[in-house]
């Protein structure tokens, strides 16, 4: 059964358009199955290896302009963005990574912020490459209907957890692991810490990046305070991975469904729509206090918060 | 002919001949974990060499180190706590000959320790103090080392413990490892050491053999309380 049910779920999905659902929800599982493809990425980096990135953001943005510019400066279709972008991402992640690695802890996460926001502020301010705060606007769109942008997002999703998958069962995975456990004992062992953590990053970023680029094509407008937001982005997929759970398979899909449905929830409440961050840091504190590791991570205590035992 | 010499930054200089017991002793923050991690690599010196069989070794990147037969057991055993004991030990011999003797140096480190075979399958964070311990021991000579350093091997372990790790210590070194340690445990240091330095804030002040400085009235004074 438990072989079996990730291809369950799959197909389940799978099937929903099929049923006639409204574009309103065929949007929020697309955005739902988006957000997941970034929380496996951050999951990657900050819950196997232990890097914890509050820049995220940086990728996606980068991702989503390499589809933009090309479409908007070479008038190519924003779709080459997404293989494109994997080469953009990768090089600018190895730059950044030769940067931020060398930090620990806290203050590689207080890099990668200031990546973000750098990124934010340039793409603001160069018109010439990136339209500046108007953004650029992708005019001929693939479809109207949804249904094509569902399957390339879920295919992009499974094919992510199956990379995440193979990479965390594989040595590359007890390197992550060790060097999120205790760095300085990984390098005595013979780990180049600084060498496996740069793969870690390039992989998370790439990722991120390719989720950027299906935005683009998917939301057909880009602009830097979207693409590159600090709240919308980057603390938000740090939420998605934190309640869903941390370094599992599944808490990034469970926190990204859990997260998009609260943040749509919210929305539709008058007044206090534009409060859904109060909503997000309040869920926060609920879930460090009583589910430290996430849904996934602490299915064993929900069962007990919610009375369901073992029979003996 | 193995010859170890290590010059750190407060002028400090000691040898460490091959098959013996070297052990370094002082009180705390008198440097001697710093000494350790900078032969490991983990603290950059300011100056000076360190040797080790033969070979400069303080340029040498600290993942390389461990291929040239130095292994380190570093302070509060430093395990990778949700990992398994087993993949902890594989953990300490993921490269080259150490990676190929896996099964062999396993067999050994459990016929040494016979708790952690029983235990192969438990998080290592599950374990309890001592068998912590011995797994980061095991993890240490599962590289195969020629010279292995422990850091405070008898720290937060119960008396009957520390006598038990000490009896392993001289069993490594029987198998022909050579053994540096640092310890505050002092009386039980001396006692298998062949060979001691007592360093305070962080100069050498005396060495000796361990039977001597064990004798010596500055040393029972200052370290053994008697």
């Amino acid at each position: 059964m438990k072989k079996i049910a990730p291809t369950l779920i799959v197909a389940a999905i799978a099937v929903l358009p099929l049923l006639g659902l409204s574009t309103y929800i065929l949007h929020v599982l697309i955005l739902t199955i988006m957000w997941s493809v970034i929380g496996m990425a951050w999951n990657l980096l900050g819950g196997f290896c232990g890097q914890v990135s509050f820049g995220h953001a940086a990728f996606f943005g980068v991702g989503a302009y390499t589809s933009g510019i090309l479409y908007n400066k070479f008038g190519i279709s924003a779709w080459w963005g997404m293989p494109a972008s994997i080469g953009v991402v990768a090089v600018f992640a190895l730059f950044i990574g030769f940067i931020t690695l060398r930090l620990r802890g806290p203050f590689f996460a207080l890099g990668t912020l200031a990546v973000g926001v750098i990124l934010r502020v340039t793409a603001e301010n160069l018109p010439d490459v990136t339209e500046g705060n108007l953004g650029i606007m992708i005019r001929e769109r693939s479809w109207v209907d949804k249904t094509w942008y569902f399957y390339i997002i879920l295919t992009l999703a499974v094919l992510v957890f199956l990379l995440v998958k193979k990479v965390v069962g594989s040595r590359l995975g007890y390197y992550f692991v060790a060097i999120r456990e205790d760095q300085d004992a990984a390098e005595s062992l013979g780990i180049n810490t600084t060498y496996y953590k740069t793969i870690a990053l390039c992989l998370s970023a790439v990722i991120t990046g390719l989720a950027g680029a299906f935005y683009t094509n998917y939301m057909g407008y880009i602009d830097p305070k979207v693409v590159f937001a600090l709240h919308d982005i980057s603390i938000v997929v740090i939420m998605v991975v934190m309640v869903g759970g941390v370094a599992t398979f599944w808490g990034p899909v469970v926190g990204s469904a859990i997260m998009v449905l609260l943040a749509e929830l919210i929305r539709s409440i008058p007044m206090l729509g534009a409060a859904h961050l109060t909503f997000f840091g309040v869920l926060l504190i609920v879930i460090i206090i009583f589910l430290p590791n996430g849904i996934i991570g602490d299915i064993p205590k929900l069962k007990r918060l919610l009375g369901i035992r073992k029979n003996l | 002919m193995f010859y170890g010499d290590v010059q750190v930054v407060w002028d400090v200089s000691f040898s460490v001949g091959r098959g013996e017991i070297a052990a370094l002793i002082g009180a705390n923050g008198a440097g001697k974990s710093t000494i350790l991690k900078t032969i490991s690599g983990i603290v950059k010196p300011a100056g000076g060499k360190i040797i080790f069989d033969g070979k400069e070794i303080q340029h040498i990147e600290p993942y390389e180190l461990i291929e040239t037969g130095l292994a380190h057991v570093p302070e509060a055993r430093r395990l990778f706590v949700e990992m398994t004991a087993e993949e902890n030990l594989d953990m300490g011999s993921l490269k080259g000959n150490a990676k190929k003797m896996r099964a062999d140096s396993k067999a050994m480190v459990f016929e040494l320790f016979p708790r952690l075979k029983e235990r192969r399958n438990q998080l290592a964070g599950t374990l309890s103090g001592g068998e912590q311990q011995m797994l980061a021991i095991g993890r240490g000579l599962m590289s195969k080392p020629t010279l292995i350093m422990f850091d405070e091997p008898s720290l937060g372990l119960a008396p009957i413990l520390v006598r038990d790790i000490f009896a392993v210590i001289k069993k490594v070194r029987a198998e022909g490892t050579t053994v540096l340690i640092v310890e505050q445990n002092v009386k039980q240091t001396l006692a298998i050491a062949d060979r001691a330095y007592v360093l305070a804030t962080g100069k050498l002040v005396m060495e000796g053999t361990g039977a001597s400085l064990l004798d010596d009235e500055h040393v029972k004074t200052a370290y053994l309380g008697v």
